[in-house]
């Protein structure tokens, strides 16, 4: 059985204009040690399903509608707040697209990760420090045992991100979500943080779910991948699959936005092509019809009128879209 | 990999606390009257043990005016001595300023966290609660609680305190609410910290720099309460204190204008201090007036 099953989720907004799906119908599964990836433009619901993990959906705002998340045979759409509070950070953790301001400025790094430790393993202070030690060691902060001391703002960015990550994989979590977690940083330290976090799943045999809208670190990270698009899925597969043979024209959009470095400049480059148009607005979200269409080249009739259904190429790769075996 | 940390080769970053010193240091009023108030307070601590004349003891003549007869402050209209009034009753002034000062932190932040935190109907029932109290005339409302409950010195501090916390319980809220959205925050939670944790070892230490200011003031508002208070007689008739100082001799302040003005300045003076105190600390820890 998988680890987590997430199945017809629906999520919904209240917004000004009514009640919005910011995710609809979203059904995925994550094995234990695997790495999924979610991918898609700002807006797509990617962040929501992560909080919906968590249980962290702004109160009063945004709500589980529907569906079911089942971590480890436990239903967290019911489950109580105490339950999941044992659950967050323990079992589930995630760190945030800010390292600047993810952590507390008033406390050193130590004690904030030392504070997880002794909230849900019972170390004793003692024992909780030394391993917070440890833990910066492990995520390659130099000198740890120095800097165990230091306030948040004594670090770079990158070093907070691996703070983060400390902090995140403390209690070695069945599931670590990583929310654009180098999309604030250099690309030199994105590039050793994403390097950080695969050496951490090889040791700590956490899966990792990783959301993003850089395809080179789906290719890099992950091994299968959804693209989200206005809180659908657009497509689910095995990265290299998907990127060989996108079924989505959305996905094939977002492939060919990337751009490729070329060994010589004398080469001939590829045009870099635009994905036309902007993601609908939340109160079109809930359309019986594909919501791409609108930014789609080969939208026809059939794509105004209803919503693709999501249709299976091998065991899988599914693509919602009327034209994916044509694609 | 082995890349050179430009942690290790760039001075050292300051702490917010050192930052926040410095730029206090740099401001001459609140420096200056952080001194005198240092001042009062060694006078309010050591006065009595160094001036020991008990400033209930008739010790001279009535109205003899300062500096004559060797009474460096004069004579109130029962032949007390004024400098031992001063210096006695500074200890009850200031006592009074701090304690209704807490009292007023207490019940503020407390109830502006609830309510900045859990928002929804705790935050309506605790915002309304607050608001009632605010339009409460506040100086008949504490002689009320005076008047009922008898004038000791914890009753006036308590009648105080409860007519003054509500500007504390809306700075606290909507530090909460500012706070509560920050990315830390959330990351704590997502960490799995209960709300008494996310509240008083979260948000709460992130929201104090502007509850500290209004602490300042509040202990310099107090003072001038109970000042008012003693004024009017509603006061420890057994406890010498500035306020009271001025009351008693209220009917004298055509014919010996100093037995009011001498007790008047003190409290001008050392409110004053406090207020300066207060402005450097708002300058020194609101991060909007500092400069980088």
């Amino acid at each position: 059985m998988a680890l987590l099953s997430v199945k017809n989720l629906r999520i919904e907004i209240k917004t000004r204009a009514g009640v919005a799906p910011v995710i609809d119908d979203l059904s995925f599964d994550l094995e234990a040690g695997e790495s999924l990836s979610f991918v898609g433009e700002s807006g797509c619901g990617k962040s929501m399903t992560a909080l919906a993990l968590m249980g962290l959906l702004p109160e009063g705002v945004g709500s589980v509608a529907a569906g079911s998340i089942t971590f480890d045979g436990e239903e967290l759409t019911t489950a109580t707040e105490t339950r999941l509070r044992e659950i967050r950070g323990n079992d589930i953790s995630m760190i945030f697209q800010e390292p600047m301001t993810s952590l507390n400025p008033l406390y050193t790094i130590g004690e904030q990760i030392a504070e997880v430790l002794r909230a849900h393993q019972n170390l004793s202070r003692k024992a909780a420090w030394n391993q917070a030690i440890e833990l910066l060691d492990a995520v390659r902060i130099p000198n740890a045992k120095a800097r165990v001391n230091d306030y948040p703002f004594q670090m770079s960015g990158g070093q907070r991100q691996r703070v983060m990550i400390a902090i995140a994989l403390a209690c070695q979590p069945k599931i670590l979500i990583a929310d654009e977690p180098t999309t604030a940083l250099d690309v030199t330290v994105q590039a050793q943080i994403f390097d950080l976090l695969q050496d951490m799943r090889r040791q700590t045999g956490s899966s990792i779910i990783l959301i993003t809208h850089d395809m080179g670190a789906v290719a890099e990270m992950a091994e299968r991948m959804i693209v989200m698009y206005a809180g659908r899925k657009a497509e689910l597969g095995p990265v290299e699959d998907v990127i060989a043979h996108p079924r989505h024209p959305y996905t094939a959009g977002l492939i060919s936005c990337v751009p490729h470095i070329l060994s010589t400049l004398t080469e001939e480059r590829e045009e870099l092509v635009e994905v036309p148009g902007i993601v609908p607005a939340l109160n079109d979200f809930g359309k019986d019809s594909c919501l791409f269409a609108s930014r789609c080249q080969q939208a026809q009739a059939q794509c105004l009128e209803a919503r693709p259904p999501e249709i299976e190429f091998g065991p899988e790769h599914q693509s919602a879209c009327w034209r994916a075996q044509e694609l | 990999m082995s890349l050179i940390d430009p942690q290790d080769t760039l001075p050292p970053a300051r702490s917010p606390l050192s930052e926040a010193w410095e730029m206090f240091r740099g401001n001459t009023a609140a420096m200056f009257a952080l001194i005198v108030l240092g001042l009062i307070m060694l006078c309010a601590i050591f006065g009595p043990w160094i001036y020991p004349t008990d400033p209930f003891d008739m010790v001279w003549a009535p109205f003899s005016p300062p500096g004559v007869d060797g009474f460096l402050l004069g004579t109130d209209y029962l032949g007390r001595d004024l400098l031992a009034a001063l210096i006695h009753g500074s200890r009850v002034s200031i006592v009074i300023g701090l304690a209704a000062a807490s009292v007023s932190i207490v019940i503020g932040v407390t109830v502006g966290a609830l309510a900045g935190f859990y928002r929804g109907w705790v935050e309506e029932l605790l915002m309304r609660i607050t608001e009632f109290f605010q339009v409460l005339p506040t100086l008949l409302f504490s002689m009320v609680i005076v008047a009922l409950f008898g004038a000791s010195l914890p009753m006036i501090t308590l009648a105080i305190g409860v007519v003054s916390w509500t500007a504390v319980a809306r700075v606290t809220r909507s530090e909460f609410l500012r706070i509560r959205e920050l990315e830390y925050v959330m990351a704590s939670r997502a960490s799995g910290a209960t709300n008494s944790k996310l509240m008083f070892r979260v948000i709460l230490p992130n929201a104090l720099p502007p509850i500290i200011v209004q602490a300042a003031l509040m202990v310099g508002s107090a003072i001038l309460f109970e000042a008012g208070l003693s004024f009017l007689g509603l006061t420890d008739p057994n406890v010498v204190s500035w306020g009271q100082v001025i009351g008693s001799n209220r009917q004298y302040i055509l014919d010996a204008s100093y037995t009011v003005t001498i007790p008047g300045l003190a409290i001008f003076v050392t409110v004053l201090c406090i207020s300066l105190v207060g402005d450097g600390l708002n300058d020194a820890l609101n991060p909007k007036l500092r400069s980088r």
